[in-house]
């Protein structure tokens, strides 16, 4: 805690801090033992965030990008196995206590959550609970935090803070209270606010006012964003790098211009061809990816991609891709094949727009481990795996933006 | 053996000419009390005088945020919940005033398709069973049924000999795509689609978009498409519609409808959607609609979105209370009698 600077002085000072990262994740990964084999959800996670930077991660269920920051946080349940490196400011995070995690969180690191209902408790009022997050890591009197509860909820743009305070979150639509969670966020000036899907349970015109209230929060604290969704679209508008992932690696690393105009991953390339566009007349046909994302159980050798892959050769079976930089220094890809996709811009070049599925998931890796064959629901054991992970003991309490 | 003929059903009738016809629907459902009298101490105004027509061959999108009811439209269209006024015909045929053994009948040729993939398969059938069901119940299970199975399901772009297997060993789209066969079962001509993607990772979504395409290519299905993704919507959907608190505010052809949107809502909603294109996401600027969708217990007066509407701001006090005591029709508003909306200061706005 020595080395740490004060609050507030690090959000005026992004000059310096872009030179050095204010959190670097080197290495992570995250596994679960479950009775029916080790579950790797994340297989080995590197990114840097530089001062005031938005970084996007994206992916589909399952691909483990939510536990990756559930790891950052150290949010984790017990039986998780976590390795690697997460440096805040140059301080090791993982390995640290429950103690010295509490004084990281919410004063240095931030979290926003997908579900508002959860992480606000409903039998306190908005403005105790607004005021518990400052109280937590400030020494001033109780009228001083309620003071500056009201200046939140303002921020975030609630109509009337001075009423709200009074109230308890279900007098708050889903829109509103999840922008007191964004208070709640940046209550103790963070350098760092890691969203995951903060807008995936909302409806658009209400996403537009909570993206709104997120900015703003950037704006005021100056922190650095990790935002995490499935959703390409809020990535494009927010982000200045984004990261995707699958099956829990990243396979492809850049600016948001690299990632969305010269993708050099193949699966890259299908998920942004099978986006349906709202600004394009005319439009061509989608190009789905065949099949289903691989369990995580057994994964087999080589790359994870390449059940689903139009362009596999026999090499990708044998050796997992290392990310390596395509194109410049700051964009990555982890294809073997990766330079074959610069002159083929077009999703449609490379993936078939067939309209059929035939292939059950299991002929894509998604194969259960033979002894739990004839259980139910084995399709879903990695998801249940993974979702009932991050919903269990974290979710619950909202420790983490405290 | 299915032909796309035979699956097009009998009496096809020639594109232009609307199947089927919504006119004036309401759907209100009663708030009773608690306690010992259960009084009705009010009404919600789920669906508060709905019109629209639906051509053969066409895909009709109806989007709105959540609340507004698209869903309670559509079930109503179906007479799966009955409607409390209004009139739904069907080939000129009233759904409304039905008997029981009509509106069965009328199932063979309106099916739904549920958004949730998961919840909407026996999971203790084999999926081979799931889509023989139909059949079974309308006593056209016969000798070719097995056949008749096997050949929706690679109709569908599944693998006919997965049919003796069981929902769980079939991934989300593989679900969908299911759950879309058992409904082209009865060869229907209307399909209601009740957001049949949204539970779908974008990538699978795809298949089953472009399936729903085809199906429409080659069998002339109407499709009903309700979703609240309007990127979907604007990929599949010939014509648009609207709605906001159980009304339609705006109804048009999809390119003209997102290109020149004329109610305030129609676009401050799509003005909200992002695109997935970085460099024209920078240059945006975003109608942010301030507040929330008022309770449908207590729509407000005149026009419906006034409390919400960017443009209701701007008005003189003497133009604005147009708004508050006037209800604005759903007329033509310089765009032609194709493409009407709802609002009295409607004009066009690139908002994309």
């Amino acid at each position: 805690m020595s080395t740490a600077t004060g609050p507030g002085a690090l959000g005026a000072t992004p000059s310096t801090s872009l030179l050095e990262p204010v959190l670097a994740v080197e290495n992570l990964t995250v596994d679960f033992p479950t009775p029916d084999g080790v579950v790797r959800a994340v297989r080995g996670v590197s990114y840097q965030l530089g001062g005031g930077e938005v970084l996007g991660i994206v992916g589909e269920s399952g691909s483990g990008k939510s536990v990756t920051s559930m790891a950052v946080m150290g949010l984790l349940p017990r039986t998780a196995r976590v390795s690697g490196s997460v440096r805040f400011r140059g301080r090791e995070l993982i390995g640290l206590n429950d103690k010295q995690m509490t004084e990281v969180r919410g004063q240095k690191i931030a979290m926003i959550f997908q579900d508002p209902m959860t992480s606000l408790n409903p039998v306190y009022k908005i403005g105790y609970q607004l005021a518990e997050a400052v109280l937590a890591h400030r020494r001033i009197s109780r009228a001083e935090a309620q003071k500056r509860a009201v200046e939140l909820l303002d921020l975030v743009g609630i109509p009337f803070p001075q009423r709200r305070i009074d109230q308890y979150p279900h007098e708050f639509s889903g829109g509103m209270r999840q922008r007191v969670v964004i208070a709640i966020a940046m209550a103790n000036d963070p350098d760092v606010i890691i969203a995951d899907e903060p807008t995936t349970a909302l409806d658009v015109t209400v996403q537009a006012q909570v993206l709104e209230a997120l900015r703003a929060a950037q704006a005021e604290t100056g922190a650095a964003t990790v935002l995490i969704t499935h959703d390409l679209g809020v990535i494009a508008g927010q982000a200045d790098r984004v990261l995707v992932m699958y099956a829990g690696k990243p396979v492809e690393i850049g600016s948001v211009d690299d990632i969305y105009y010269a993708p050099r991953m193949p699966y890259t390339l299908g998920l942004l061809g099978s986006l349906p566009r709202l600004d394009v007349r005319k439009q061509e046909r989608l190009t789905p990816i065949q099949g289903a994302p691989p369990s995580l159980v057994n994964l087999p050798p080589g790359c994870p991609f390449t059940p689903r892959c139009p362009m596999a050769q026999d090499r990708c079976e044998t050796a997992e891709p290392e990310l390596r930089s395509v194109g410049s220094a700051t964009h990555l890809a982890a294809c073997h094949y990766s330079d074959q996709l610069a002159d083929r811009e077009k999703a449609a070049e490379v993936f078939a727009h067939s309209a059929a599925d035939s292939r059950l998931p299991t002929e894509f890796g998604a194969e259960p481990p033979p002894e739990t064959l004839g259980a139910p629901a084995e399709v879903l054991a990695e998801d249940n795996v993974i979702d009932g992970a991050q919903g269990e003991g974290p979710r619950q309490g909202e420790g983490g933006v405290r | 053996m299915i032909t796309a003929a035979a699956l097009a059903g009998n009496g096809a009738r020639a594109p232009g000419e609307p199947i089927l016809s919504v006119r004036d629907l309401v759907k209100e459902f009663p708030i009773i009390s608690s306690g010992i009298f259960r009084r009705r101490i009010g009404t919600v105004h789920a669906v508060s005088g709905v019109s629209f027509d639906l051509r053969a061959g066409e895909t009709l999108g109806l989007v709105g945020e959540s609340g507004c009811g698209k869903t309670t439209t559509s079930r109503a269209v179906l007479h799966l919940q009955p409607a409390t006024s209004g009139r739904v015909l069907y080939e000129g045929r009233d759904v409304t005033a039905m008997r029981k053994g009509e509106l069965r009948t009328l199932r063979r040729d309106m099916q739904l398709v549920f958004q949730d993939p998961y919840a909407s398969l026996n999971p203790r059938i084999t999926v081979s069973e799931i889509i023989a069901e139909p059949l079974r119940i309308h006593g056209l299970f016969q000798k070719n049924g097995a056949a008749a199975v096997a050949d929706l399901m690679s109709r569908v772009g599944l693998n006919p000999e997965h049919g003796n297997r069981f929902p769980h060993e079939f991934s989300g789209g593989q679900r969908q795509r299911i759950g879309i066969a058992r409904a082209l079962a009865l060869r229907p001509r209307v399909l209601v689609l009740d957001e049949p993607v949204s539970a779908l990772d974008v990538s699978i979504q795809a298949g089953v978009i472009n399936l729903l395409e085809d199906l429409q290519d080659e069998l002339g299905l109407a499709y009903l498409f309700v979703a609240h993704d309007l990127s979907v919507v604007r990929h599949i959907a010939d014509r648009v519609a609207v709605m906001y608190l159980g009304k339609i505010v705006e109804v048009g052809p999809a390119d003209e409808l997102f290109e020149r949107p004329l109610h305030p809502y129609t676009q401050a909603l799509i003005s909200a959607i992002p695109i997935p294109n970085p460099r024209r996401e920078r240059e945006r600027t975003r109608i942010i609609v301030e507040g929330d969708v008022p309770s449908p217990a207590d729509p407000p007066s005149g026009c419906r979105f006034r409390t919400r509407c960017p443009k209701f701001t701007t008005l003189t006090p003497a133009d604005a209370q147009r708004c508050i005591d006037e209800e604005p029709p759903l007329d033509d508003r310089g765009l032609g009698a194709a493409h009407p909306a709802a609002c009295h200061y409607a004009g066009g706005v690139d908002v994309l």
